[in-house]
This record gives structure tokens, sequence and C-alpha cells, in this order.
């Protein structure tokens, strides 16, 4: 933390700067499809020139209990994680609970050139694999010179 | 069981590499505890538990299948191996750990020693 003076010479850009820092605190998300950090599951994203690849580390789960989605160019990866907590009346005592439990949801916006008939999911040690194949126009082509 | 927040920084086993710090529900009942952890892209043959006198270490390393020329656009698990470190109290027996690892989760059972088991005094009646 960076100590200002206690008589700033300007109040109006002193307040501005206030709401700049405000917002940057509050904003945790720049996508328009929210939560990026610190969400169930963990995402990444990858892509090669033949394919878009999507991992959902979501570990634990029955995968017929995960619901995969593309629709328009969106991918959705949603599901439910049962908690691992004892039943109230146990004689139990939780001392640590970090565990994502409960309904889950994440959104992925894939590039245009997908091929929503070409998707390969597996799931893995608690990883979801999700593979999108590029339509072949996409790729780069040679063009030889005559 | 207590954590061992400085031991995560900088492991005793030397690595000065920073790692991922895996996510636990820990649970205790009458014989013992039980600890639960997401290990996530961690095959079975790559996770390793520890015990070493009153300290616990679970360690493991993620092994991803990415094709060769993938090109990362986002990545939130971006480091490649989980770790973390406990301190097990005089009371729990470190000998007798039994662990289950399915899909990603670890399950480890922490019994507590006979004599610390909770014990029903009889009150007598003259």
């Amino acid at each position: 933390m960076i100590y200002r003076t206690l008589f700033p010479r300007d109040i109006f850009s002193e307040l501005d700067r206030l709401q700049r820092d405000m917002q940057q605190a509050f904003e945790f998300s720049p996508s328009i499809r929210g939560l990026a950090r610190g969400g169930f599951p963990g995402l990444n994203v990858g892509q090669t020139a033949k394919s878009v690849e999507v991992y959902a580390f979501v570990p634990g789960l029955d995968p017929a209990d995960i619901d995969i989605q593309l629709e328009k160019g969106v991918l959705t990866i949603a599901g439910e994680r049962q908690a691992s907590m004892p039943a109230k009346n146990d004689e139990a005592t939780v001392h640590i609970d970090e565990r994502f439990s409960g309904r889950f949801r994440r959104v992925v916006a894939l590039p245009d050139d997908i091929n929503p008939d070409a998707v390969d999911a597996r799931y893995r040690d608690g990883v979801l694999h999700i593979s999108i194949q590029r339509r072949e126009a996409a790729q780069p082509r040679r063009i030889t010179i005559q | 069981m207590t954590e061992q927040k400085k031991a995560a920084e900088t492991p005793a086993t030397g690595h000065g590499e920073s790692v991922l710090m895996p996510p636990v529900d820990v649970i205790e009942d009458a014989s013992g505890i039980t600890l639960y952890a997401d290990l996530p892209g961690v095959p079975k043959d790559k996770v390793s538990i520890q015990v070493e006198a009153n300290t616990l270490t679970v360690e493991g390393d993620i092994t991803l299948d990415v094709p060769e020329e993938m090109v990362s656009s986002h990545a939130e698990v971006a480091l490649p191996r989980f770790r973390r470190i406990f301190t097990l109290s005089k009371e729990l027996d470190g000998e007798k750990v039994t662990a289950d690892f399915n899909q990603g989760v670890l399950k480890l059972r922490i019994p507590k020693a006979a004599h610390a088991q909770p014990r029903k005094i009889e009150i007598r009646m003259n």
C-alpha cells in the first residue's frame, strides 16, 4: 500500500483516481461471460492449427454427471459436485472446507472456424478434455506461384 | 492437524519451484481424521504421500495429453505440480495412514492412536 498525501492539491483528480482503484479492485472479470479466475472448474484453453483444446479440471465426478453443450460457437460445461461433508448429526468436526461443492457452470466462447460436428470429449484423472476440430478452409494453405 | 504455511511456500525438499496448493477438506471424528484433496490431472502413479516425523506431505504431478503444437491461450492451472504440507499432532498415528485415489480426488484416513481414542468413564455408585 502506498500512502498518499493527506491534502491533495486537486480533489477531483484524487476522486477520479479513487474511483479507478475501486473499479480495478472489484472488476474480477474483463470478459462479458464473467468469472474468470478462482471459479470451478479451472479451465485451460489452447489452440493448434487444426483444433481448439479445452481442459476443465473437475475432479471426482462421474462423466455421466457432466453436461457439455455446444451451441452457436459457445461451449458450456455444467454439472454438480457432491459435498464430502459429514451429515449434520454425525459427531464430526470440519477443520478445513475448501473444496468446491454444488452446481457449477462454465462457458467458453470458441473461434468462428470450429466444426461443431467434430467434437471429442474425454474424462481422465479428473480432467475433462474437449477437443474441437477447426474447419479445413480455415487452416493455412500454401499457394504456389506459377 | 495444523498446516505449515511457511513450509508450503519454501518446501523442505529443496525444490525452489512454485507449486499449486490443492484445495482440501479436513474432517475429524472420534477415531481419526479424513482428508480430501483435489488433484485433477494427476495420474495415480504420480501421487506421493509422505509421512516423516510429524509432517504429512501430499504431492502430485499433473500430466495432460496436450498436442505438441498447441499454443496456450488461457491457463488457470498454470503450474505442473501440486504440493501441500501438514503437521500432524501427537495423537494421530502417521504409520497407519490409508489412501484412496479416484478421478483426481485423494482421500486420506489418519487414525488416532489407540491411547487417544475417546473413552467413556463410568461413574461408580457406592
